[in-house]
């Protein structure tokens, strides 16, 4: 039980990031900057802000994907090419409904962005578990058939029409700063943040959430007590699968609205650092994500701003590096579920 | 005792040949379903890579760097290691080559040379090593770490050619000034350029050569060494090998140099063979094509040269399949993964097959350490 407040140390981390940012956005927008503080409005401007919350969406959603696989003691190296699996079949989907309604076409998308997904998940739990094959290569596979699969089947025509639109929420958005940033977001964005706090209280509150952690930490106790482990572990798999998929989805029905060849690029990797980083928690991920998210949206403002101090090729390496310092435990050491990567057999009985 | 040696021989060969032939199955069951015609496509595909003299030299240019890559993760396989990792190694080695190769006028080519093939090992070997040292003092897992680096090298070459924006940003060190807004580097001077075993229009560089007598080194390291007794010691029981006195942490780290220089070799051998310069563009799938061919070659020398030819012969009919039949190169990459899928599963193929054993050596599981050192 030593452990249950480095996860919340995790989370407050979170939490205080955000709230910090928030703070920082009223001020510098409110505010009349004096001209040697300009800058504040590059780090903290409302785009900046918008954009990290864009680019943290996909990173979450992957994240939550690696957790979900992970607590239940699948290793998820592939949550990249679920994403990718998951991007394609929304954009296909999409493509193909082009003359529906568009809020019904994008629906569908999202729908085979969860089907997609789900598919590669519950491919890598039946490689990992009935057929044995290591976690890790079973994730690697994943990637790479994702990749040959998307652009072989890629019909570079092919033109989805439309994307999702901000949801401008009631009274809400009318909050002078906040609004813009917080309210005034595509849907899948809302779904994705709501997924957080849905997963963190499912994994810690319920009875599923405790079977599955006992699964991923203890599986030999899990099933004494009667718990059907590799059934936990399918179903976690593919649950998590379909969240990577719906961060494919969002990628392409509110992103970019098209879809590009690897138009993952590297996203599902950072997922999985900032699972790490966020220490196999929601929350955690949530913050992990939202630093990662920043550090582009850094890379950009800076850009667009003609800041060229420091390159901006060093800017975006931040997040990788911030990892390994994470995994290499110089900032409080994360502890992944003990039973992760080990193939499971009930004893005969 | 001969026929004991050929029936190893046929149950090692088994499971890759019968990837192999699953994997080409089920590629033109796709192709077949996506409204494709793979007898076509497969002739094409041989036709390309093995009917003449140009396709013979194209796959035998292509085996180069997979020879390398595949080395360069088997290596760590033994030690029990995933090696991720050899994208950024091979970037690294590419750009430590370059930066040699471009600079130095004047110098002979028999230091020149030399001196360009050992920094580019060098890039790889320190990219190889930090994994290694953070695996040993931290726990931190080298799959991890090999990732994020893959994408650190990515950012830093990226940088060092970068041609600088239109605001002014500050262009690399090892851009090329003539080549305008394109960001990439100088040609390498003719003294560190591998000379040609076949050259122009074909351009077999010697790259190939030395490939080859690396894999015998690696293969001669691996059997017939101390070291690699302790290699692969560590790799098949950690706790055994720490319990009979071996360094046990320096043995990871060495590995992980050794498979850091060999990818490193790879993009030496790509830059100072074949494009003579450095753009981000370059930079394919070399790495993940590294663990399918180690995986491929069960992670034995030998067989990852085995597996480069098969490799090497997919992607260099890929152009002239998709010119001959119109099917999208892209199928290619399906059937590598596909092969990956059911090299790394024998129990997949052993169902299929109904085989009731199928040999296989990928002894390690890189998952098992996924919480740091035991």
């Amino acid at each position: 039980m030593s452990k249950r407040p480095l996860w919340r140390a995790t989370s407050l981390i979170a939490i205080g990031l955000s709230l910090a940012l928030m703070v920082m956005a009223v001020l510098v927008n409110t505010i009349t900057l004096p001209q040697e503080y300009a800058w504040l409005r590059i780090l903290f401007g409302i785009s900046a802000l918008n954009f990290t919350l864009r680019a943290t969406v996909p990173l979450v959603l992957g994240a939550l994907s690696g957790i979900l696989c992970e607590r239940s003691g699948i290793i998820n190296i592939g949550i990249e090419g679920m994403m990718l699996a998951g991007a394609f079949g929304a954009f296909v989907a999409k493509v193909a409904t082009n003359d529906w309604p568009l809020l019904s076409s994008l629906l569908v998308g999202v729908l085979a962005a969860l089907l997609v997904g789900g598919f590669m998940g519950l491919l890598h739990a039946i490689l990992s578990i009935r057929f044995r094959m290591d976690q890790i290569i079973s994730g690697t596979v994943l990637i790479i058939l994702a990749t040959g699969f998307t652009s072989y089947l890629f019909d570079r025509d092919a033109v989805a029409e439309g994307k999702f639109s901000a949801l401008h929420i009631p009274i809400l958005a009318d909050i002078p700063v906040l609004g813009r940033i917080l309210f005034e977001n595509p849907p899948l964005t809302y779904l994705a943040l709501i997924l957080v706090v849905v997963i963190h209280v499912a994994l810690f509150y319920t009875r599923w959430g405790l079977r599955t952690r006992a699964v991923g930490e203890h599986p030999r106790a899990a099933d004494t007590v009667g718990i059907n482990v590799n059934r936990y572990r399918y179903v976690n798999t593919t649950i998590g699968g379909m969240l990577a998929g719906l961060a494919g989805g969002f990628l392409v029905l509110e992103a970019v609205g098209q879809f590009q060849e690897g138009m993952t690029a590297g996203r599902g990797f950072i997922a999985l650092a900032a699972m790490i980083f966020g220490n196999w928690n929601p929350f955690g991920a949530l913050g992990a994500s939202l630093l990662f998210g920043y550090t582009q949206a850094l890379q950009n403002e800076l850009l667009l701003a003609g800041f060229t101090t420091v390159p901006r090729q060093f800017v975006s390496m931040l997040p990788y590096v911030v990892t390994i310092i994470a995994v290499s435990g110089f900032v409080g050491r994360v502890r992944p579920p003990a039973a992760e990567g080990k193939v499971y057999e009930t004893e005969a009985h | 005792m001969k026929f004991r040696v050929l029936r190893q021989l046929g149950q090692t060969l088994l499971l890759p040949l019968l990837a192999l032939l699953t994997a080409l199955v089920l590629g033109a069951v796709i192709m077949l379903l996506s409204g494709d015609n793979p007898w076509e496509a497969y002739r094409g595909l041989f036709a390309g890579a093995l009917g003449n003299a140009r396709g013979w030299t194209s796959t035998v240019r292509r085996m180069t760097p997979l020879i390398l890559t595949g080395l360069s993760v088997a290596t760590a396989f033994k030690a029990g290691l995933f090696n991720i990792g050899a994208s950024g190694q091979f970037l690294m080695g590419t750009i430590a080559a370059v930066a040699v190769g471009v600079n130095f006028e004047g110098l002979p080519m028999v230091i020149h040379l030399p001196l360009a093939i050992l920094a580019g090992a060098l890039g790889g070997v320190i990219w190889g090593a930090i994994p290694g040292l953070l695996k040993v003092y931290t726990g931190a897992h080298e799959v991890i770490v090999t990732i994020m680096l893959n994408y650190i090298a990515s950012n830093f070459v990226g940088w060092t050619v970068y041609a600088g924006g239109t605001q002014g940003q500050t262009p690399g060190p090892l851009w090329d000034i003539t080549a305008g807004a394109v960001s990439e580097t100088r040609d390498v001077l003719l003294s560190a350029q591998l000379p040609y075993i076949i050259g122009p229009p074909y351009r077999v560089h010697w790259g190939f050569g030395l490939a080859l007598l690396i894999a015998l080194f690696v293969w001669w390291l691996l059997y017939k060494t101390i070291i690699g007794f302790e290699i692969r010691t560590v790799g098949q029981n950690l706790k055994a090998a720490r319990y009979a006195g071996m360094h046990v942490n320096w043995t990871i780290v060495r590995t992980m140099m050794l498979a850091g220089g060999l990818a490193g070799l790879a993009g030496t051998f790509e830059t100072l063979g074949v494009n003579h310069k450095f753009a981000p563009t370059f930079t394919g799938s070399v790495g993940f094509d590294g663990i399918t061919v180690a995986l491929l070659g069960q992670t034995h020398p030998l067989g990852v040269v085995l597996a480069s030819f098969m490799f090497g012969t997919l992607d260099a009919g890929g152009t002239r399949m998709q010119f001959d039949s119109g099917v999208s190169a892209d199928i290619i990459q399906v059937i590598q993964a596909l092969v990956l899928a059911f090299v790394a599963a024998p129990l997949l193929i052993r169902t299929i097959f109904r085989l009731r054993r199928v040999r296989h050596s990928l002894d390690t599981t890189p998952s098992a350490r996924w919480g740091g050192l035991v």
